[in-house]
């Protein structure tokens, strides 16, 4: 079994169904890049894997466990849902940082307050805080911005904030991290620098979904591309087969439109 | 000489109850103002439909008539509950005649508040593994507070000069108090307590404006 097994999701928002069955897997420290015209369901899919949207039908089963069935409600508990949601992590279009907090301390809240829940808190809580604050500034120097620790999120570029998501996303440690069209938000100049990042965690073999609108990136890094439209998977494969020998028209239409420019 | 001393005693002595007013209300309507806030935004229809219409009903009507209503009523509805006699009896139903109308007033600037918070806050404080109460507190509380402290200082100031309605059900406020020297003909102590008014809301305005500048490190 793979480490991610997606099965059978569906989602309507009122009599609109904008995921129709869409299964797919994903192994250990693979890289989907997820392609489609807007509406096509991706960030929806992405937001029913974080579990932002409950979907309808289908399950989700990371490394053998079932983190959501929709038809077993004891996997939806409020309590539950929180402890599963850290198997994945997520990278917002507008990064979403906490404006009221450093940098420093929009990667490692989440993580502090998690540790405050740890037995031996107490006991140990200098060196608990100690450890939070170093592995924050280690993936801060990771994602390049070691000179921006003690900064406020609205005091630097949108390329640097989307940084800091990441993150602020890898600082639970989660098994697969999610990427909503991160870089849709910034101008070209900037897009770069956030996708450098993300390549650079490829290259360390972090199991991600990427969905994007940065065809040329997505060949680049990603092992399999999925094409959605109208809330199905049309296509999946390599980058060299649905980019190179599209099988299907629809993706071949939509990929036209990109060879343009 | 003697008298202008005489005069400015008692109309100082009798700006402490304004003071008092003033305090009290803002002690009990700010909180009370957030749990409206809470019931006006709840899921539940029928709560919520109730504390919306007691929220238009309040903030529809003048503020002198409910004092009256407030202080009279228990007694013309022959209700069990009455005020007690006096002094006391009326300070304590102008305090609570202020409390309910300010808080409704409060609880609308919060609910304003709370709902400019994009819900990408929620989202991200979610994703992490946060609580419903984490995200509140950690997250989206201090941008809602940077965003209505000048709507709160607004009806702040408003309340300040408010005080002078309880007047209206025989609370000795400094407005009532210099009106007894201007029936006698003496017409200056009325115009002095404009001076009582603006020195209490130059004070406020300080304090406001360095509150707001102490949220001024962020932008939300």
């Amino acid at each position: 079994m793979a480490f991610l097994e997606v099965k059978g999701i569906e989602k309507s928002f009122g009599t609109v169904k904008v995921l129709k069955k869409i299964d797919f897997s994903l192994e250990k420290g693979e890289v989907i890049a997820i392609i489609g015209p807007s509406g096509s369901g991706k960030t929806t899919l992405l937001r029913c894997l974080n579990f932002l949207e409950r979907p309808d039908k289908g399950s989700i089963i990371v490394n053998n466990e079932v983190i959501f069935d929709a038809m077993d409600p004891s996997t939806q508990r409020e309590s539950e849902v929180r402890k599963k949601r850290l198997h994945f992590g997520l990278v917002f279009q507008n990064f979403n940082l906490f404006p009221q907090y450093t940098v420093l301390k929009n990667v490692t809240l989440a993580a502090e307050l998690l540790a405050k829940e740890r037995p031996d808190y107490k006991q140990n809580k200098k060196a608990i805080l100690k450890e939070i604050q170093d592995r924050g500034k280690m993936l801060l120097s990771q994602v390049g911005l070691s000179d921006k620790l003690d900064c406020y999120p609205h005091m630097i570029s949108g390329g640097q904030q989307q940084r800091v998501a990441i993150a602020r996303a890898l600082a639970l440690d989660p098994d697969i991290l999610c990427f909503d069209e991160p870089t849709s938000a910034l101008d070209p100049e900037l897009t770069g620098e956030v996708l450098k990042v993300i390549k650079g965690l490829a290259e360390r073999n972090t199991t991600m979904i990427i969905v994007t609108h940065e065809m040329d990136f997505a060949r680049d890094v990603a092992n399999r591309v999925i094409f959605m439209d109208g809330g199905v998977i049309v296509e999946q494969g390599s980058p060299q087969e649905v980019f190179g020998n599209p099988k299907e028209e629809r993706t071949r239409q939509f990929l036209a439109r990109y060879k343009k420019h | 000489m003697n008298e202008v001393l005489v005069i400015v005693g008692r109309l100082s002595e009798s700006f402490i109850l304004n003071c008092k007013l003033f305090i009290l209300t803002l002690l009990f309507a700010l909180p009370l103002g957030m749990i409206i806030a809470f019931g006006s935004m709840s899921r539940f229809y029928p709560l919520r439909w109730l504390v919306r219409t007691f929220v238009w009903v309040i903030r529809g009507t003048p503020l002198m008539l409910q004092l009256i209503i407030i202080f009279f009523g228990p007694g013309l509805l022959n209700m069990p509950f009455s005020w007690p006699s006096g002094e006391s009896g009326r300070f304590v139903a102008a305090t609570v005649a202020f409390v309910i109308n300010y808080a409704c007033y409060f609880s609308e600037i919060y609910r304003g508040g709370i709902e400019s918070i994009p819900v990408g806050q929620y989202e991200a404080g979610q994703v992490l593994g946060m609580t419903k109460t984490q995200i509140f507190f950690h997250v989206t509380l201090l941008q809602v507070i940077k965003r209505i402290v000048p709507p709160i200082g607004n009806e702040v100031i408003t309340l300040v000069k408010d005080t002078s309605l309880a007047r209206i059900i025989a609370n000795k406020e400094i407005i009532m108090m210099a009106g007894e020297y201007s029936n006698k003909g003496l017409i200056w102590p009325l115009f002095a307590t404009g001076i009582y008014f603006l020195v209490f809301v130059g004070g406020l305005t300080i304090l406001l404006n360095w509150v707001e500048k102490k949220l001024g490190y962020f932008r939300v």
